[in-house]
């Protein structure tokens, strides 16, 4: 518990807030991975059926070891920039890096806060939770009126545009953050761009194992510039 | 009891946990909005963030119903709506379904409807053990990165701010590169690598048009919905440019 004494209180019982966040955030956390966790035994058991197990091993050994790697390096990485209550939310919701993520970033931007502030931990949470319960509200409606929806959304037409959200949203997010940071976000960005033309074997799969690369650089790059006082 | 893909106890079990992570959300959401209160924060902050959330999700939602859409051909509806609802992303639950269909046979893949009972319950447990590592370790390791980021901000509070700023950089690097991961295909013959470049530019330029008419016309609102809006238009921009480049 020695974790509580780094918190200088900016108002009054800032430090308990932050205590039941982490208290609350376990609790609801632990419940959730046993819920979600059983889920394909009860099924299973509901259905009468074991898994079929030589492909089970297959199938876990061609994902478990890359999105594993990815999980981790994403708890390391976006749990600073969301703050606690946010990351508790985030990672049971999903969608982090095309969805959460900068929809936190955003609302944290607009009300000019920072994620290791009490108001920045605030604002974080309440962005995520509107933007999970939005979520989840639009798959229900669309499951609802999925036989409507299917072959409007299936339309060759517009299929190109749902295959194009991650350029679209880091598009216009590069114009708010680069803007504000050249020298720091320049170098980074012609890197990733120089490794990704050229390396075969980066794409979509792997862009969650060059994120700690891009961070990591930066983080380097930044100490530098900051240590000359160039930024 | 009979298996089938939209059988409908999965709905129900499914309703249950969506439900469960849904009271999650709110519980949070209701515990910070009465924290912010306490601390005197401008309730029209609060209200505008609400807003610009629940307009900026819009857009990435369809999409990830999208994936709900192209998934339930094979896995029914329930499940799809599942995964796409809590833990994974759009590129990883189409990823680890893929592979796992594909584990259960030469030549299987996502097209055709799972009609066996055993090898569904295969492809749930390869999804679910796949992901799972986000939820074991949060509750474990988030207060102490979270107390780390504290201790650095009040030995350097610069230093602490422009560390929060360059990993946010570093994260959107690697994005921005994955933009131009197909470019190369160029040198083949192939244009379609530069649709998403040509998607990102779009989005870039209206992104900052909107910054420039918002600076001169002082009007908030272009402020506030700037990104949903550039979003958008990127995105219906991709239609013209997969015409274009294929």
């Amino acid at each position: 518990m020695e974790e509580n004494n780094v918190i200088t209180e900016v108002h009054e019982g800032q430090a308990e807030y932050l205590e039941s966040v982490h208290k609350y955030g376990r609790i609801w956390g632990l419940a959730l991975f046993v819920i979600i966790g059983i889920f394909p035994l009860v099924v299973g058991l509901i259905f009468d059926a074991t898994p079929v197990w030589g492909p089970l091993f297959k199938g876990i050994l061609g994902v478990l070891p890359l999105y594993w790697a990815v999980g981790i390096i994403e708890i390391f990485t976006y749990v600073p920039m969301l703050g606690a209550g946010a990351s508790y939310l985030s990672f049971v919701t999903g969608n982090i890096s095309n969805l959460k993520l900068p929809c936190a970033l955003d609302s944290m931007a607009k009300a000019n806060v920072k994620p290791t502030s009490e108001e920045g931990e605030l604002i974080s949470t309440i962005s995520i939770a509107v933007s999970s319960i939005t979520t989840t509200f639009i798959i229900i409606l669309g499951v609802i009126m999925i036989n409507f929806l299917t072959p409007v959304l299936n339309n060759p037409v517009l299929t190109p545009c749902f295959s194009q959200l991650l350029p679209a949203l880091f598009g216009g997010l590069a114009v708010v953050f680069v803007s504000k940071n050249v020298k720091l976000a320049i170098p980074p960005i012609v890197l990733m761009m120089i490794l990704f033309i050229f390396v075969p074997a980066l794409n979509a799969g792997t862009v969650g194992i060059m994120v700690p690369v891009g961070v990591l650089f930066t983080l380097g790059l930044a100490r530098i510039l900051y240590k000359k006082g160039l930024i | 009891m009979e298996f089938s893909v939209n059988h409908p106890i999965l709905f129900v079990l499914v309703g249950i946990i969506i439900a469960a992570v849904i009271g999650q959300s709110a519980f949070f959401m209701i515990r910070a909005f009465r924290r912010a209160k306490k601390i005197n924060m401008d309730p029209a902050v609060l209200k505008k963030t609400v807003l610009s959330s629940i307009v900026f999700t819009i857009a990435p939602a369809i999409a990830i119903l999208v994936g709900v859409i192209t998934l339930s051909k094979s896995l029914g509806i329930a499940i799809p709506w599942l995964r796409l609802s809590i833990i994974g992303s759009l590129t990883y639950e189409s990823t680890a379904a893929g592979t796992a269909v594909a584990a259960l046979g030469e030549g299987r893949s996502l097209g055709a409807t799972i009609t066996d009972a055993s090898e569904f319950v295969t492809v749930l447990w390869v999804m679910s053990c796949g992901i799972i590592i986000g939820l074991i370790l949060i509750p474990l390791i988030t207060k102490k990165i979270q107390s780390g980021m504290i201790k650095i901000e009040r030995k350097d509070k610069k230093w602490s701010e422009i560390l929060n700023t360059a990993m946010f950089l570093g994260m959107i690097s690697a994005f921005l590169g994955f933009v131009f991961c197909d470019v190369s295909l160029i040198f083949q013959g192939d244009t379609s690598g530069l649709v998403p470049v040509c998607v990102m530019f779009t989005s870039a330029v209206i992104m900052a048009v909107l910054g420039i008419i918002s600076k001169k016309t002082q009007a908030r609102w272009v402020t506030d919905y700037a990104l949903p809006i550039s979003l958008v238009l990127g995105m219906a921009s991709a239609i013209p440019f997969t015409n274009w480049l294929g």
